[in-house]
């Protein structure tokens, strides 16, 4: 019997080099995801990557599997799109915070509410660093810089809230500098039915240096993820942020192709059109 | 380090496997630095960077060519025994920056190659197998080597001048 060698986390990926500064909490996030595939053991031909638009949306480029450097904000619709035609893909969505909550909100809503067996990370810098630092719908308020002279004074998103409140099945923080407990996290995702959210706090060191403080500020959720989304809401909004894990686990039928909906053929929906 | 027993190296095959992949994870990870200093210009900076995944892929031979015939294991990421969120001798990505200066990417890899003497260290001290203790010794060295040869690179790349890293045309100029 033929035996082929498990594939390691550099059989993941291309060889193309990343363009992300130097100090980006991507390139951890591009190292944990590539760690947690090959610790699922999934071919590179079983797997597709899809993203919108965004530094962290170039990750399907630095990858060696399927991927689609999407539209902004349209990464969910792809991703859900592809799920649905080929449910047999393991399809994991990323981007970033703008290209997922802002431009591509309300997919985010309406991805959760489906419930579709897929995985979105979304790498959270609390900025839009590819057109230069304009503050994001995570900035902070008070978040000073030449493109918003004292703040936005607008209250910020709140992406974990809102994924529980939609539906999502899976919700969890992570940090990218935490590379085996964003890799584990990872492979949680994807292997938990439906659709899980990650939200993982990525370091931009360009435009907003102050979050290399990041690293000192991470701390695990004092306890065990809960299955109670009244429970999980709570914790989520009294937290200080920087609470990594899995915060919310449920168990939530994922949505499958005829759900709801009759089955009928080509030549079905012919005669139905017929005058 | 944890001195969890369930966390211990428990033969021979497992230390060579954590050793090699060691040298394997730190030479993925000078090539990672070394393509973001050639993708920003830095050439000085990614052709050191080449150098050290040069140095460690021939440590990486050595281990490989002593685990011949004891045989490596095929580990999870998160099999791996690692003092912390990955392996000892990776130098820190966090710490990179495009106007990095060799003195910069030197303190990298001490700082590296000083956790990877750690590792071995620990297991030295507290694994009462005597053939793994004995290989473990012989890793220690080895980093211990290492270090030293560092720390001589570092006395002919002294540490740079503040304002290292001014440029004129900053990336995260807003104007």
């Amino acid at each position: 019997m033929n035996v082929s060698a498990p594939l390691k986390a550099s059989d993941f990926k291309s060889d193309l080099k990343p363009v992300w500064c130097p100090g980006c909490g991507d390139y951890h996030v591009l190292l944990s995801l590539t760690k947690a595939l090959a610790d699922l053991e999934r071919k590179p031909e079983e797997v597709a990557v899809i993203s919108g638009i965004g530094c962290s949306s170039r990750i399907p480029a630095y990858l060696k599997c399927y991927g689609f450097h999407g539209v902004h904000g349209r990464s969910l619709p792809l991703g859900t799109g592809l799920k649905v035609a080929r449910p047999d893909m393991t399809v994991i969505v990323a981007g970033g915070d703008g290209d997922g909550f802002s431009i591509g909100g309300n997919h985010f809503l309406h991805a959760c509410r489906r419930n579709i067996d897929l995985t979105y990370i979304v790498m959270d810098n609390r900025v839009y660093g590819m057109t230069k630092g304009q503050p994001s719908p995570t900035t902070e308020p008070d978040w000073d810089s030449a493109l918003s002279p004292g703040g936005t004074g607008l209250n910020p998103f709140h992406p974990l809230v809102i994924a529980l409140a939609s539906g999502a099945n899976f919700v969890a923080r992570a940090f990218s500098g935490d590379i085996r407990g964003t890799t584990k996290l990872i492979s949680d995702a994807v292997n938990h039915p439906g659709f899980s959210f990650i939200q993982i706090l990525s370091p931009c060191v360009t435009f907003r240096p102050e979050q290399k403080e990041w690293k000192s500020a991470i701390h695990a959720p004092p306890v065990e993820a809960t299955d109670d989304p009244a429970r999980a809401a709570r914790r989520i909004m009294t937290d200080d942020g920087f609470n990594v894990g899995v915060l919310y686990r449920g168990d939530r039928r994922p949505y499958k192709i005829g759900d709801g909906v009759e089955h009928k053929t080509v030549a079905d929906l012919e005669q139905e059109f017929q005058i | 380090m944890s001195a969890n027993p369930d966390n211990e190296i428990s033969s021979l095959s497992e230390l060579l496997t954590h050793a090699y992949a060691i040298e394997e994870d730190a030479i993925d990870r000078y090539h990672m630095l070394g393509d973001q200093m050639e993708v920003h210009n830095n050439h000085e900076l990614a052709k050191l960077f080449r150098d050290l995944a040069g140095h460690e892929e021939k440590h990486a031979a050595e281990i490989k060519a002593r685990a011949e015939t004891i045989g490596l294991m095929n580990l999870k990421s998160s099999e791996y025994k690692w003092p912390d969120t990955e392996g000892p001798e990776l130098a820190a990505l966090d710490e990179a920056h495009y106007r990095m200066t060799p003195w910069h990417a030197l303190q990298m890899a001490l700082k590296a190659e000083t956790r990877a003497f750690e590792f071995f260290d620990h297991i030295v001290n507290t694994v009462t197998d005597p053939e793994i203790k004995k290989w473990a010794e012989e890793f220690r060295e080895e980093e211990a080597e290492h270090v030293t040869l560092v720390e001589r690179l570092l006395e002919k790349n002294p540490e740079p001048p503040a304002g290292w890293a001014d440029d004129d045309d900053p990336p995260n100029l807003q104007e």
